[in-house]
């Protein structure tokens, strides 16, 4: 549908992705191969959720709609499932790794946080996830048609890039969460956002209601941004100061040494 | 993970038609563009494009089209008269537009005007009725080939260019026009339907208000390479200088089959004792391409000769004429005479096995379908009569045919005026010297034909029905002489599966083959020769000697009582030659001797419809609206970003 919403959409979707790792990640070597280790174990989550269900689809009866619908739920569910499970299989090859980094380096701190890293590696999984989910749409948007010759509606292109821009922060929200809820061993942690995970996913079954699957993944989006924001140690203080640049311990602590 | 709907993209194929490069002796280059749609009914749910497969098996897509290379958009718009052209032209608020009209609109009128006005036409779409339109419909000329024939300014000038009669009144010249959109038709069909209906539920005004956005659009694509006229395309072919040779256009080209009624001796060229020619046409055209039924301007003649070559076989064998007959069929005579230019040219050059001294007389059997109160009419050319040996020789013939006409149902006349000869290979022939020859027509002054060259020509137009409510095989008995079913079952097949389009030189057409097997098998003998041997073109195994004959495999049929095909080795004179222009022999593409058209290569031919959003939205917008989306980091923050980093 031209290039203005083609651009719009890409805007849309990986704009704030993209700005975040530009300005907090792109110079840190570091902080990129594990963004980058993140997306791949996002990826292999999908292989394998994918292949369960090709395999599923083709020996279902494919002319039974409520067969597929029902493969549909079966499918997604198994997919966040797989998803998480490969989160934290990420983190537990993390942690031997920072064993190792630390072995390996002569500093006596480690070269990355295990914050940093929760930080970096949700936001990979964001990344892989909102390509995946935008790519072909925004592909489409290219071409001279838009979308309603059968009757759906015309929203589809932008509502499919906020609900991208919400899944990827989310990913990375869900990172921080499910990464501290690890490390102090807080299973309930880690069982909240496996769960606001599965309900973010079931609400996309309500469109082409667009209404009524984006306002509460955008409630979800804040609430869980308010809890990692707590969780990786901010507090209302610390945003004021930050704000107006007049925390100098903070400054002091990131400035880099010579 | 969640899982959207997933966009599905089919396309409806378009056959288009050629870009054919007008020889640049015309005062404009036309190239056509012309389209078939063929859509098929198979629908898939799909939330962007509708679009249909095309069911024709055929393998090229012919197009011609200045379309632009990624396809031309265009608002539908269904034109209901020729007032309504207004809105195309001058009213309508969202061009460019993409017409759709029933085949009556299809007149040269209208087609000029959405030419003049080509920056607010995308695009036409025609839609073909099932039924041939009683006021006939000829995209040819009125006068067609009238520079290549052989009247001119110093032979016959006061015949040339159809001063006493016009050929083809019903002509509207629309083939030899240059359109900048292409122009594609379609089948009025299910899917045809579906376009209607998308106009009628977006794009029709309503109450006079006007349609808002969205609305429905069509997109084709049949992007020609081909550019300005034959000449400029040739040069910038570039075969043979790159390691990737791209040909941007081809000339047509195909083969002439001929056949002796007695073997000649191949490999001698020149004299042999005077043969008669009797000569038919193999190929037609349409304004749309791969569309060129040619009923009555090819089918008709062909069938005629290959019946009447079929009768004299056995009498040609067992009498001693003096004269041979020769049996010609050319192809490519709609295009300035291709074959019979080249097969003149070839005898000039002393390239073909009989010389034009060898040429005694010349009868041509032209569009013999539509012979109406059971009268033929024999044409013959007035200016090479005037010489007295030449006279006499065609009065013989005129008389020979009227005695053998006497017997049956038909009346053989002359058209009692001074008219030239009609558009005819015999023309070729005269060019070189004056023979003797004579054209066999169903009409006197014009044609009878009233879709020459057109889509419309074909079993319709040649009436061939039987009464209603028969069985195939009371069908095959109702016409009850044996020659006359096999004539007629071959005229069927031919009119109702062949395309006689001649397109280009690499590719043989399906009348051509067929012919060539058909005049074997019709004119030949069952030879005993192994299959291995028949398909090595020798008697046996010890045979090594270069042949006046040549042989075919026929595959037969099977017995009743088993599933293995019985075949058999045919031995005949049948032999085709290359029929493409002598001007790309001579490499000489300004030529105003002889044909120099060529077809224009392209790319992919479909189409298919979506819904537009508004204009706003386009590329010329949207580089504001990018612009103020960059705004968003003011001096304000530059703590921020000492922070994060």
């Amino acid at each position: 549908m031209t290039a203005a919403v083609f651009f719009g959409c890409t805007f849309i979707a990986f704009g704030p992705a993209i700005s975040l790792f530009l300005f907090t990640i792109a110079r840190e070597p570091l902080r990129v191969i594990f963004l980058i280790a993140g997306a791949f174990f996002w990826l292999v989550s999908l292989l394998l959720a994918s292949l369960v269900w090709f395999i599923s689809v083709q020996i279902s009866n494919k002319e039974s709609a409520s067969q597929q619908k029902g493969l549909l739920i079966f499918g997604v569910v198994l997919s966040v499932l797989l998803q998480e499970t490969f989160r934290f299989a990420y983190y537990k090859l993390l942690k031997k790794a920072n064993e190792g980094l630390l072995a390996l380096s002569q500093e006596e701190t480690m070269p990355i946080s295990i914050l940093q890293l929760a930080y970096v590696s949700g936001l990979g999984f964001g990344f892989m996830s909102g390509a995946f989910s935008v790519v072909n749409i925004l592909a489409d948007s290219v071409g001279p048609g838009t979308v309603g010759i059968h009757g759906d509606s015309q929203h589809y292109f932008l509502s499919s890039a906020f609900m991208t821009m919400a899944i990827i922060l989310l990913h990375m929200f869900w990172g921080v969460i499910f990464f501290d809820g690890c490390e102090k061993r807080r299973w309930f942690v880690v069982a909240a956002v496996v769960v606001s995970h599965l309900v973010v996913s079931c609400l996309t079954f309500q469109n082409p209601q667009y209404v009524s699957s984006l306002v509460p993944t955008y409630i979800i989006m804040l609430s869980m941004g308010i809890w990692a924001f707590y969780t990786a140690g901010g507090s209302l203080r610390n945003l004021k100061l930050c704000l107006t640049c007049k925390d100098k311990d903070f400054l002091l602590a990131n400035h880099r040494p010579r | 993970m969640h899982f959207q709907n997933i966009l599905v993209h089919l396309q409806f194929h378009f056959i288009g038609n050629y870009a054919l490069k007008q020889p640049s002796n015309e005062p404009i280059s036309p190239v056509h563009f012309i389209y078939i749609a063929h859509l098929t009914t198979e629908n898939v749910s799909n939330v962007l494009y509708i679009a249909k497969k095309k069911t024709i098996k055929d393998s090229e897509d012919h197009t011609t089209t200045l379309s632009s290379l990624s396809g031309d958009v265009g608002v539908l718009h269904l034109l209901e008269s020729e007032e309504n052209l207004d809105w195309v032209l001058r009213t309508g608020l969202h061009p460019p537009y993409m017409v759709i009209m029933e085949s009556a609109l299809f007149t040269r009128s209208v087609m000029m005007k959405l030419k003049n006005g080509s920056s607010r036409v995308a695009g036409v779409a025609v839609v073909v009725p099932s039924a041939n339109p009683p006021q006939g419909f000829s995209p040819h000329n009125k006068c067609p080939n009238e520079n290549s024939g052989v009247y001119s300014e110093s032979y016959g000038p006061t015949l040339a260019h159809c001063n006493t009669t016009v050929w083809n009144p019903l002509g509207n010249g629309l083939s030899y026009e240059e359109f900048d959109f292409p122009i594609f038709s379609l089948k009025d069909d299910n899917d045809t339907q579906l376009i209607k209906q998308c106009y009628v539920d977006h794009n029709r005004p309503v109450n006079g208000s006007d349609p808002q956005y969205p609305l429905c659009a069509m997109q084709l694509f049949s992007h020609m390479s081909a550019v300005t006229n034959t000449a400029t395309c040739m040069r910038r072919n570039t075969n043979g200088f790159t390691f990737s040779p791209e040909s941007i256009c081809e000339p047509l080209g195909d083969h002439n089959i001929w056949a002796p009624a007695k073997p000649l001796n191949t490999t001698q060229k020149g004299h042999k004792a005077g043969e008669s020619m009797v000569m038919a046409t193999l190929d037609s055209r349409s304004f749309f391409s791969e569309i060129g039924p040619g009923a009555e301007s090819a089918a008709s003649g062909l069938i005629t000769l290959l019946a009447a070559a079929h009768a004299l076989r056995n009498a040609t064998q067992e009498a001693q004429l003096s004269r041979t007959i020769f049996y010609t069929f050319f192809h490519g005579e709609t295009f300035d005479y291709i074959g019979s230019s080249r097969m003149v040219y070839d005898m000039e050059k002393n390239q073909f096995p009989i010389d034009l001294d060898n040429v005694h007389s010349v009868l041509e059997i032209g569009q013999v379908g539509l012979f109406s109160s059971s009268k033929v009419w024999l044409h013959t050319d007035p200016v090479s009569r005037r010489n007295g040996s030449v006279e006499e020789e065609v009065k013989k013939l005129v008389s020979n045919l009227q005695t053998a006409a006497k017997g049956l149902n038909v009346s053989v006349e002359e058209p009692g005026v001074t008219q030239p000869l009609p558009p005819s290979s015999l023309q070729r022939f005269l060019r070189a010297r004056p023979f003797p020859g004579v054209v066999i027509q169903d009409y006197s002054s014009s044609f009878a034909n009233m879709y020459y060259q057109s889509m419309f020509d074909n079993a319709d137009s040649l009436k061939m029905s039987y009464p209603p409510n028969l069985t195939p095989e009371e069908q095959l008995n109702y016409v009850t002489d044996t020659a006359k079913v096999r004539a007629y079952m071959m005229l069927r097949l031919l009119v109702n599966t062949a395309n006689f389009y001649i397109s280009v030189e690499r590719q043989t057409s399906l009348p051509t083959v067929l012919v060539q097997h058909l005049l074997a098998n019709l004119t030949g003998s069952t030879a005993n020769v192994t299959q291995e041997d028949c398909k090595n073109q020798r008697e046996n195994q010890d045979d090594k000697e270069s042949k006046h004959v040549s042989y075919s495999w026929v595959q037969g049929a099977a017995p009743p009582n088993s599933t293995e095909r019985k075949g058999f080795c045919v031995r005949s004179t049948v032999h085709g030659t290359k029929a493409l222009s002598p001007a790309f022999e001579l490499e000489d593409y300004n030529s105003k001797d002889y044909s120099t058209w060529t077809e224009s290569n392209w790319k992919q031919i479909k189409g298919r419809i979506f819904l537009v959003a508004s204009h706003d939205l386009e590329v010329n917008q949207s580089a504001k609206a990018t612009h103020s989306r960059v705004l968003l980091n003011g001096p304000r923050c530059q703590g921020l970003y000492r922070l994060l980093t």
